[in-house]
């Protein structure tokens, strides 16, 4: 799967797409590879406020919890209800119809310093 | 080839719900020779039930078969080796259950008064004495009930000592080969977290260490041995570097089962620590615990243990719950004490020099293993091993089969799998760890079972991919069971 050129990414697997005060937050499909089949998504609450590098949720794998990490900070405005009865999605369109959730930006400069698509393929190349 | 299972007959059994048959009693209750009492009228009508929707009705000879019938489907340490890592599932000595049904520990009640509660207290302070020996720490608590409910205590009075000085600070460190419970411990007592990187060796990295100690941080979470089974050969430094930034080490006691004998954590530097008794000091382990997280403190920690302590009174025993600085109470009453008696008998049993014996074998069995299977699975560090091997399934999984399909395949050959997957930062790992209790003849099975999948994994992949086959449950469908469970029993319509 292609890494979309208008996402942004974190060193521990986030992508976030910036639209102007909005950003949409998922996890990548190298993530979602390494974790294996997807049981379970816990996700905040709506208006809850998430901080850049600090976690915000997790993924529970066949295999482990995993935490998911914020990519900028922001307060939630809706998250992505499907994946409470269909986590499997996240293994199906991580980039896509499973993103997780959707905030509102508190400072849309926090993402100048994340991954391009092209450095996050390379970083996890080498991982 | 599979040496040590053959076929055998084994019972179906359905459900005890399916076999209910409507009317039917276990026991049959003589007349009431006291007053009736209406239910309804003490409880309230809304909590009387009449009747209690398809709760099966079998007879007592029925039900004893069921769960006996069920136990044979099972396996367990009385039936072999158990080589599940970070466990440390040993042999539960059956002295140990004659000690623990002792007529006065085994019916003593917690509200017995003082007086006629001597012996028990005498077990509670012996074991005390005995940990605080093992570890090097100057005082023991014997309440919290399991592993990370120790981590809970021995967080909770760290953040005590720290508010105490003033400030409770931020953040607590953790190695990213911790046990999860570490960071989820942090979290409960309000700490925030941050991983602490290893090193190539699967040691913490020092220079990430260093750059992470700053005055926010409250403590380092370590585990030592840590869960690749390598001893941390800089913790003396590890502990310099937190306490020069006037923060505090917590040692997840969980490899224990490594130094009991030869190294003390009292001695290297941690302020706190818990010990598995279920792990280290031989009580059962599992669906038969109940367990126990004994917590050693450091003196600096020693006012803020849960109360209340023990005290002399002239020759007796007697609580003390005037501790000003206490946490207060983790548990009720004075934790697991049965599980606390049989830990006492295995501690004196073995006495200090046994204990060193058991520890030095536990390393070796764990080193012999390794050098019987490292020809066929990728170690995951080259520093030596302690009481435990890491694999990882690197050379498998070439092939396609993965260390989840390896564990399967070893059910066949009769043998509890490793740990699986864990830790999370090798590959795709197998942790492996015997125990001192296993015998030579015992370990050579298990690596001739580790060989011979490693053969057929290079011969016939798909054998092993799609194992298990020998059990009456082929591979189950983890992945749906997990997503959609289904956890209660419907009556077929």
């Amino acid at each position: 799967m292609s890494y979309p050129a208008n996402y942004q990414y974190t060193k521990e697997h986030e992508w976030v797409l910036v639209d102007g005060a909005g950003g949409t937050i998922g996890i990548t499909d190298h993530a979602q590879h390494e974790l294996g089949d997807i049981v379970f998504v816990d996700l905040p609450k709506v208006g809850t406020t998430i901080t850049k590098g600090q976690t915000f949720g997790s993924v529970e794998s066949v295999k482990a919890v995993s935490d998911i990490y914020a990519p900028v900070s922001g307060e939630v405005t809706e998250i992505n209800e499907a994946l409470s009865k269909a986590p499997e999605k996240l293994n199906e369109d991580p980039h896509g119809a499973a993103w997780l959730i959707k905030v509102k930006l508190a400072n849309a400069s926090e993402a100048k310093d994340l991954l391009s698509a092209a450095d996050y393929e390379k970083y996890v190349g080498a991982e | 080839m599979i040496k040590k299972v053959s076929k055998h007959i084994v019972q179906n059994e359905p459900l005890l719900f399916e076999q209910s048959s409507p009317g039917k009693w276990g026991y049959q209750l003589p007349p009431l020779d006291v007053p009736p009492v209406d239910a309804a009228s003490v409880l309230g009508k809304e909590n009387v039930r009449a009747e209690i929707e398809d709760f099966p009705e079998v007879s007592e000879f029925e039900a004893l078969r069921h769960f006996t019938r069920l136990s044979t489907w099972n396996y367990a340490i009385d039936l072999g080796l158990y080589p599940l890592g970070s466990c440390t599932m040993k042999y539960n000595p059956r002295v140990n259950e004659l000690v623990a049904r002792t007529e006065g520990l085994a019916w003593a009640h917690p509200y017995q008064p003082e007086a006629l509660a001597q012996g028990c207290m005498e077990v509670i302070a012996a074991l005390e004495r005995a940990l605080e020996e093992i570890t090097g720490m100057a005082a023991v608590t014997l309440q919290p009930a399991a592993g990370a409910h120790g981590e809970f205590t021995g967080i909770l009075m760290m953040r005590a000592l720290l508010e105490k000085r003033g400030n409770a600070r931020k953040k607590i460190l953790v190695p990213d080969s911790a046990h999860g419970t570490n960071p989820a411990t942090a979290t409960m007592v309000g700490y925030s977290v941050e991983n602490i990187k290893s090193n190539s060796r699967g040691m913490v990295d020092l220079e990430a260490l260093e750059r992470a100690v700053t005055e926010d941080v409250a403590g380092l979470m370590i585990t030592n041995p840590n869960t690749v089974g390598v001893f941390e050969e800089n913790i003396r430094k590890i502990c310099g570097l937190l306490h020069d930034k006037g923060a505090l080490v917590y040692m997840d006691g969980a490899n224990m089962n490594a130094l009991v004998g030869v190294a003390r954590p009292g001695n290297f530097g941690v302020d706190v620590m818990h010990l598995n008794l279920h792990k280290t000091f031989s009580t059962p382990h599992g669906g038969g615990g109940p367990g126990a997280g004994a917590v050693a403190v450091a003196e600096v920690l020693k006012p803020f243990l849960p109360g209340p302590r023990l005290k002399r009174a002239g020759d007796k025993w007697a609580w003390n719950y005037d501790l000003p600085d206490s946490i207060g109470r983790v548990r009720a009453f004075y934790g697991n004490f049965g599980v606390l008696v049989r830990a006492l008998a295995y501690v004196m049993a073995h006495g200090g020099n046994g204990l060193r014996q058991a520890t030095l074998d536990a390393l070796l069995n764990a080193n012999y293993l390794r050098a019987l299977l490292e020809p066929y699975y990728e170690i995951a560090y080259k520093a030596p091993s302690m009481h435990e091997c890491v694999f990882s399934d690197d050379r498998q999984a070439k092939k396609g089969v993965r260390t989840g399909d390896i564990a399967k395949r070893l059910i066949d050959y009769g043998f509890h799998p490793y740990t699986v997957s864990f830790p999370l930062i090798v590959r795709g790992a197998l942790m492996i760890e015997p125990t001192e209790t296993e015998s030579k003849q015992e370990l050579d099975l298990f690596a001739d079972a580790m060989i011979s999948i490693a053969q057929e994994v290079d011969q016939n992949p798909e054998l092993v991919k799609t194992a298990p086959h020998m059990t009456r449950t082929p591979r189950v469908d983890e992945v749906r069971a997990a997503r959609q469970p289904v956890v209660r029993w419907k009556r077929p319509q």
